[in-house]
């Protein structure tokens, strides 16, 4: 990932963001029709990769949504990115927020909607977790044949990233492990970490430092032992099925949080900046990875 | 030890019945810890044994999908943050897969997972090895000298046996409520002993005085005659009572047997002296009789010189008085003798109309009796004249003497004679000796009159006694009727 592309961001996002609006005007009757006529209802599928446990937040954010959309708005929660996978297959879902890994599984079938920005910026990392108690490890090397959380089977930075990092050290990710499991979220990593039943966890960097402020208990009961390169941040996509019309209404609805009071209040909440449009480039990282795994 | 059961009553009583509840409130309170301590562990397995089948349900099918985090949930889902509170409540949680080797745990510190039971230490090897055999489950397990109690339930799938499920209590928990329990027991047990012991206090004291007062009594029988019991010591029924009016009895047949035995010696005494005076009697009044008749034929003598005349006199005054006193010895009942009636009570109350007024004493004269009484008059007679001169002399100038005759009732056989005087009362020593010759306790009387009327009454099978009552000195008479008049009698 180069510097350069955070800086040109804004300006490029500003400038897509006018053109956007321009269509949008001119659109805006036919795009209503067309959502009666499609019987309205868009239906937005929650992961693991933001804190989607937060319930009471989500539901200010579909509130939200439905104020700025004048549209029903389902949010449909899974825990595992395979469900939500599954559901786009079968088109039982608009629009998603997935993790990198899986919008690169499922290419043929959604387009890259927006990119949340963390700190400003659309990239995050994987953590390499353990307990804070535990001296004894400092790299991933101290873990072989320790115990190992994973996130997802369909996680980046959850289960990716980690085995590539252990591939690149000259280990098979399948025996480096005395036993591996998955808890099906970023957020129960650190959990399984933090309560000594893994020794280590591969974890989303956004969703734990996001935890150090929302749950500094748990979460500080873990250090970081090794930070990975930066990924394209876990993106909302929608389903190619979906109209233009649908698509940049949602489009413009993210784009747009960061405009008015409520959006950057529920913005704030999440640990987010606001999303920007990004480019399928941003992935080529992810993709690299998974073809070292013989993946794509 | 000994001293322990010579103690009083007053004492013995009230420490062994206390030393006994004491021992009961103990022994049930002990029963009821234990069954307690049992009724708790029971609870305690219970418990575990509804929570272990509810997990063990749950966390089948994650076992069986080797989902370690959903076990994880599931075990650790009865665990609350803190240490267990309670003894119900259950300290770890552990999965042991097919090879006993810990799945998961709710306590991954202590009992990380993959661990082998021989990394886990002794209990758990022996845990381990009970698993094979088949148990009746819920396996409940409690080693000695062991902190924990361990329930263990399998996990199954339909047929299968996936694992075992273990659940692990801390026996630290259930003895601080043990101990709870033992306080509150023994304070309630304090209560009730703070409450009985002063009520079986007062009990075994009211019980115990009156028993030691009857000992005290007993042992004073042989020493002096025994008083009548108080009414009020013991008014019950129950076989104290019934001791205390036996002892009642025992005390009023002594006093009886005692004062008979007063009475037979005094008249025995007394029937020797009249034995002995009338022998004595008998003996002057032969040699007497001559002696006054040759002084009386001396006396007749014509030449006799006057200073030989005045000895014969001075010598017949003597024989005189000595014949008087013979004769009032000797108790004559007389051979002749008529029944007793009316105008032999009215010549006596003219004889003492002399004392009466020259004394100025109230007389009550109450006689009740018919026209005759099958008794010698003449005896009779001579009965009243002692009595009432007697009384008359007794009592204060002034004073007052009473008559009272009669029967107690028609059918009645004695004919009863009462005279009171309100002079000086008698002495316990005067009343002793009252009946005896020479004993009188007037200066001035001969101190015959009680001793004649005494033989009198005796020979014709009578009474007589004297006693204080009321401030007045009274003599009662008690002659049978009846057999009248042919009885002769001398002393």
């Amino acid at each position: 990932m180069t510097q350069g592309i955070p800086n040109l961001l804004p300006s490029r996002n500003r400038r897509r963001l006018l053109i956007n609006s321009g269509c949008l005007a001119a659109g805006l009757i036919g795009l209503t029709r067309k959502a009666k006529a499609a019987g309205g209802k868009l239906r937005v599928g929650m992961t693991p990769a933001f804190l989607h446990d937060q319930h009471k937040l989500l539901d200010e954010w579909r509130e939200f949504m439905v104020d700025s959309l004048r549209r029903p708005i389902e949010f449909v929660q899974r825990d595992s990115y395979r469900e939500t996978m599954d559901l786009l297959r079968l088109e039982k879902l608009d629009f998603a927020w997935i993790c990198d890994y899986p919008y690169l599984h499922l290419k043929q079938e959604v387009r890259l909607l927006a990119v949340p920005l963390y700190q400003g910026r659309p990239y995050y990392r994987s953590y390499l977790i353990v307990r804070r108690d535990n001296a004894q490890f400092k790299s991933m090397a101290d873990l072989s044949g320790s115990v190992f959380a994973y996130a997802d089977p369909y996680s980046n930075t959850g289960y990716l990233a980690p085995r590539y990092h252990i591939r690149s050290l000259g280990h098979d990710p399948a025996t480096f492990f005395r036993k591996t499991f998955f808890t099906w979220s970023h957020r129960k990593v650190v959990e399984a970490v933090a309560s000594g039943l893994a020794q280590g966890g591969a974890v989303d960097s956004y969703i734990r430092d996001t935890l150090v402020h929302v749950e500094p208990d748990l979460a500080l009961r873990t250090r970081v032992i090794w930070r990975s390169p930066e990924y394209g941040f876990p993106p909302f996509v929608s389903h190619r099925s979906i109209s233009a019309g649908d698509f940049q209404i949602m489009q413009k609805h993210l784009l747009d949080m960061s405009t008015t009071e409520k959006g950057r209040s529920l913005l704030a909440r999440l640990n987010l900046d606001g999303f920007i449009i990004g480019s399928p480039t941003l992935y080529d990282g992810v993709a690299r990875m998974m073809r070292a795994f013989g993946e794509a | 030890m000994r001293w322990l059961f010579n103690l009083s009553f007053r004492r013995k009583i009230p420490l062994w019945t206390s030393f006994l509840i004491s021992l009961s409130i103990f022994v049930v309170g002990a029963a009821l810890m234990t069954r307690a301590y049992d009724d708790m562990k029971r609870a305690v397995i219970i418990s575990a044994s509804n929570l272990g089948h509810t997990l063990a349900n749950t966390v089948a099918p994650a076992l069986l999908h080797d989902d370690v985090w959903r076990a994880f949930e599931i075990v650790r889902s009865p665990i609350r943050g803190e240490p267990a509170q309670t003894p119900v409540q259950v300290d770890a949680v552990v999965v042991l897969g097919p090879d006993h080797k810990v799945f998961v745990s709710s306590d991954p510190d202590t009992l990380p997972m993959l661990s082998v039971p021989a990394t886990l230490g002794a209990e758990w090897v022996e845990l381990s090895s009970r698993l094979g055999a088949g148990p009746k489950w819920p396996l409940v397990l409690e080693f000695d000298n062991s902190a924990f109690l361990y329930v263990v339930l399998p996990i199954t799938d339909r047929d299968a046996q996936l694992g075992h499920l273990v659940l692990r209590y801390a026996k630290s928990v259930f003895h601080p409520w043990f101990i709870d329990s033992l306080w509150q027991g023994l304070g309630i047990g304090l209560l009730v002993l703070a409450v009985l012991i002063p009520i079986n206090w007062y009990w075994a004291r009211r019980m115990a005085t009156p028993l030691v007062d009857l000992a005290q009594r007993m042992e004073m029988i042989l020493e002096a005659v025994p008083e009548p019991l108080p009414p009020d010591l013991y008014p019950y029924h129950d076989e104290l009572g019934q001791m205390f009016q036996a002892y009642d009895r025992m005390a009023l047949a002594l006093r009886d047997k005692v004062a008979l035995e007063n009475q037979v010696v005094k008249s025995e005494r007394l029937a020797a002296i009249g034995r002995l005076t009338a022998g004595i009697a008998h003996e002057i009044n032969n040699p007497l009789a001559g002696l006054i008749t040759i002084v009386d034929t001396l006396k007749l003598q014509p030449d006799m010189d006057p200073r030989t005349l005045r000895s014969l006199e001075l010598i017949d005054r003597g024989l005189m008085q000595i014949r008087d006193t013979v004769a009032a010895l000797l108790v004559q009942t007389r051979v002749q003798a008529r029944p007793l009636n009316q105008h032999d009570l009215e010549d006596i109350h003219t004889l003492i109309q002399t004392q009466v007024s020259k004394r100025r004493i109230q007389l009550a004269w109450s006689t009740e009796m018919p026209d005759e009484l099958p008794v010698p008059a003449g005896l009779v007679r001579q009965i009243l004249i002692n009595l009432l001169l007697n009384a008359l002399q007794a009592a204060a100038e002034g004073g007052h003497v009473s008559l009272w005759l009669g029967r107690k009732d028609e059918s009645n056989s004695n004919l009863i004679i009462v005279v009171r005087n309100d002079g000086d009362q008698l002495s316990e020593e005067q009343i002793a000796k009252l009946f005896e010759p020479f004993a009188s306790t007037r200066a001035g009387g001969h101190g015959l009159g009680l001793w004649v009327t005494y033989q009198i009454v005796t020979q014709l099978g009578g009474r007589i006694s004297a006693r204080n009552i009321d401030d007045q000195v009274e003599f009662v008479v008690n002659l049978p009727l009846g057999e009248v008049l042919c009885s002769t009698a001398s002393a």
